[in-house]
């Protein structure tokens, strides 16, 4: 029987042979990651009240990242009760080393081929290394973490193929603000949206994590990129398992419920206008925007590669009169890079602030905030109303590159201009 | 249980749902500012029994339960849309509100007095004595919103297991 990647998966952890698109089936979890926000002072006391331990501690990883750095007396308290369950339980944590959805990759703990939930709804991210992984909320989470299991309805596949390759001055987030915009952010219809085509296979692991990420925005379950050459040497360069990917790919033959057929050659840098990442167009088209704040940062936007380009930008130039730029790596693995690179240099020669390694703004759980009027490009994944900050704040979308030229100029502009 | 309809448009999100800058004190402080981006008094307005009806995509974005918790903490009745994000879906589930698809939901006014039957899938205008057809909702999950949730839910398998043992 032909079957598509998240079949394959669903189904061996399902313990059958096969799956079959909308049965509901009870499968195994191999990885349940969550954070501080909806990890431990929400499902701890789920557990207490049903009486029960952890499954298997083994395959828990804790992340603090949402209130870090836990400057008032109540987020401090929050990562004081993290700590202590980490402490308690003994699961995996990661303290103040950046944003789960990073972290997790970097760790080689996250292995193709696994089914693993998140309690965060960009827990896609973790389909760039061919895993079915997905964001479920606190209650949901308490349940896999009792029993290691969950319940899945076998999701269709939407198949969404780029053509060609990126030009330079374009990367994986011109395609998912693209993509946002073309089909909506119910495009994915809650089911497995899986990249194929040149152009994603030619992209690196942290850009792949940038597409896999935004199937959030998308509205899918979960987003998937069949793992590769570029996926084993990602995970032999973090330290993790070599792992077999015999078999983990989509079946030529498998049925899709859509399949999207992109060129990636004619596409042009994207920004997403408020409220909305659907709300795509060209960078040009917005060229006379004026901006107060640049944001680089979150999961999707402030990975090493995603620091790497902004400095290309930045290099030898500095910020516009005022005009704040803020720049919050998304890891301290990524920052520390970035710093033996001679990025953070450049960034600092800019005249950026840097920010903790954590989810910072783009949460808005924080005491740094947007405040009210102010107009911001971000590279993160969404620009809701009021969510970075004030209700009146406006917020756009775009690249790492694209952030950083709006820095550079004080308004918006196609960031191929400032590449020569 | 009946109450009036609050209609909104679609892509209604879960940080005008759960704005993040109270997501780290209690339900109560998060509950007073649900959905006032959208609607400023709506967390004064809203009575016991009153009926969310709104277009494609509710609850997109986050994880977040307390989207739906602060729902349930205003003592909405449900919520009718067109379609919901997935993960919105599965909490509300999880958490015991009644959340139903209308495949058209053109009959519904703001401000329309209606009632909710989760077991027969109708939601009833009750001025206009006219029904809103909606999807029946899966069994399975229609008994997990009846025990209250999943909590209560697994208590009461946990405790039919321990009595089959």
């Amino acid at each position: 029987m032909q079957q598509t990647l998240a079949q394959k998966i669903i189904a061996r952890a399902a313990g059958l042979k096969y799956v079959t698109p909308g049965e509901v089936v009870t499968a195994n979890v191999d990885l349940a990651m969550i954070h501080d926000s909806g990890g431990p002072r929400r499902v701890a006391p789920i557990l207490r009240d049903l009486g029960v331990g952890l499954w298997n501690k083994d395959k828990v990883f804790l992340v603090s990242d949402h209130f870090v750095p836990g400057d008032t007396e109540e987020t401090s308290a929050i990562l004081a009760l993290t700590r202590d369950w980490a402490r308690e339980t003994g699961v995996r944590f990661l303290d103040g080393q950046g944003i789960c959805h990073v972290v997790l990759p970097e760790s080689g703990q996250l292995q193709p081929g696994m089914f693993a939930v998140g309690g965060d709804s960009h827990s896609p991210t973790g389909g760039a290394m061919g895993a079915f992984m997905f964001g479920i909320g606190a209650t949901e989470m308490a349940g896999v973490l009792a029993t290691g299991e969950i319940w899945v309805k076998v999701p269709e596949t939407i198949l969404i193929e780029w053509t060609g390759r990126l030009r330079d001055g374009l990367m994986a987030k011109d395609i998912m603000l693209a993509l946002c915009g073309k089909l909506g952010m119910d495009g994915g219809k809650y089911q497995a949206v899986e990249y194929t085509g040149d152009a994603i296979k030619s992209l690196s692991m942290q850009e792949r994590m940038t597409l896999a990420n935004m199937t959030a925005e998308l509205g899918g379950q979960t987003g998937l990129i069949a793992p590769d050459g570029v996926t084993t040497d990602f995970l032999r360069s973090v330290g993790g398992d070599t792992p077999d990917i015999s078999g983990l790919y989509s079946d030529t033959q498998a049925p899709v419920l859509e399949h999207y057929l992109f060129d990636a050659t004619s596409l042009a840098p994207q920004v997403a206008a408020p409220h909305s990442p659907a709300n795509a167009m060209p960078a040009s088209e917005a060229e006379n925007t004026s901006i107060d704040v640049a944001y680089i940062g979150a999961c999707t936007g402030a990975k090493y590669e995603d620091l790497k380009a902004a400095a290309r930008i930045l290099k030898g130039r500095r910020v516009s009169d005022g005009i704040e730029l803020l720049v919050a790596p998304s890891s301290k693995r990524d920052q520390d890079r970035a710093a033996k690179d001679g990025i953070m240099a450049i960034f600092e020669a800019a005249g950026a602030k840097v920010l903790p390694n954590a989810c910072g703004i783009c949460a808005g759980y924080g005491t740094q905030r947007l405040a009210a009027d102010v107009t911001c490009i971000s590279s993160t994944a969404r620009n809701f109303k009021g969510r970075m900050g004030d209700a009146t704040s406006q917020v756009w979308l775009g690249s790492p590159l694209t952030v950083a030229a709006a820095a550079v100029a004080g308004h918006i502009i196609d960031p191929r201009e400032m590449l020569l | 249980m009946s109450g009036r309809i609050f209609l909104f448009g679609d892509d209604i999100d879960t940080d005008q749902l759960a704005p993040g800058q109270y997501m780290r004190g209690g339900i109560e402080a998060l509950a007073a500012h649900c959905l006032e981006a959208t609607r400023p008094a709506f967390s004064v307005d809203v009575q016991p029994g009153d009926i969310i009806v709104a277009g494609r995509n509710f609850g997109t974005g986050s994880s977040r339960e307390q989207a739906v918790e602060a729902l349930l903490y205003l003592q909405v009745a449900g919520v009718v849309a067109l379609s919901f994000a997935g993960i919105f879906y599965r909490n509300a589930v999880n958490l015991g509100l009644p959340v139903l698809i209308a495949p058209s939901i053109d009959g519904a006014k703001d401000g329309d007095k209606a009632s909710l039957q989760l077991s027969g899938s109708v939601l009833n205008l009750s001025d206009k004595n006219t029904d809103i057809a909606l999807e029946p909702m899966p069994k399975n999950l229609q008994e997990i919103i009846e025990s209250g949730g999943l909590v209560q839910y697994l208590k009461k398998r946990l405790a039919s297991k321990c009595k089959g043992q």
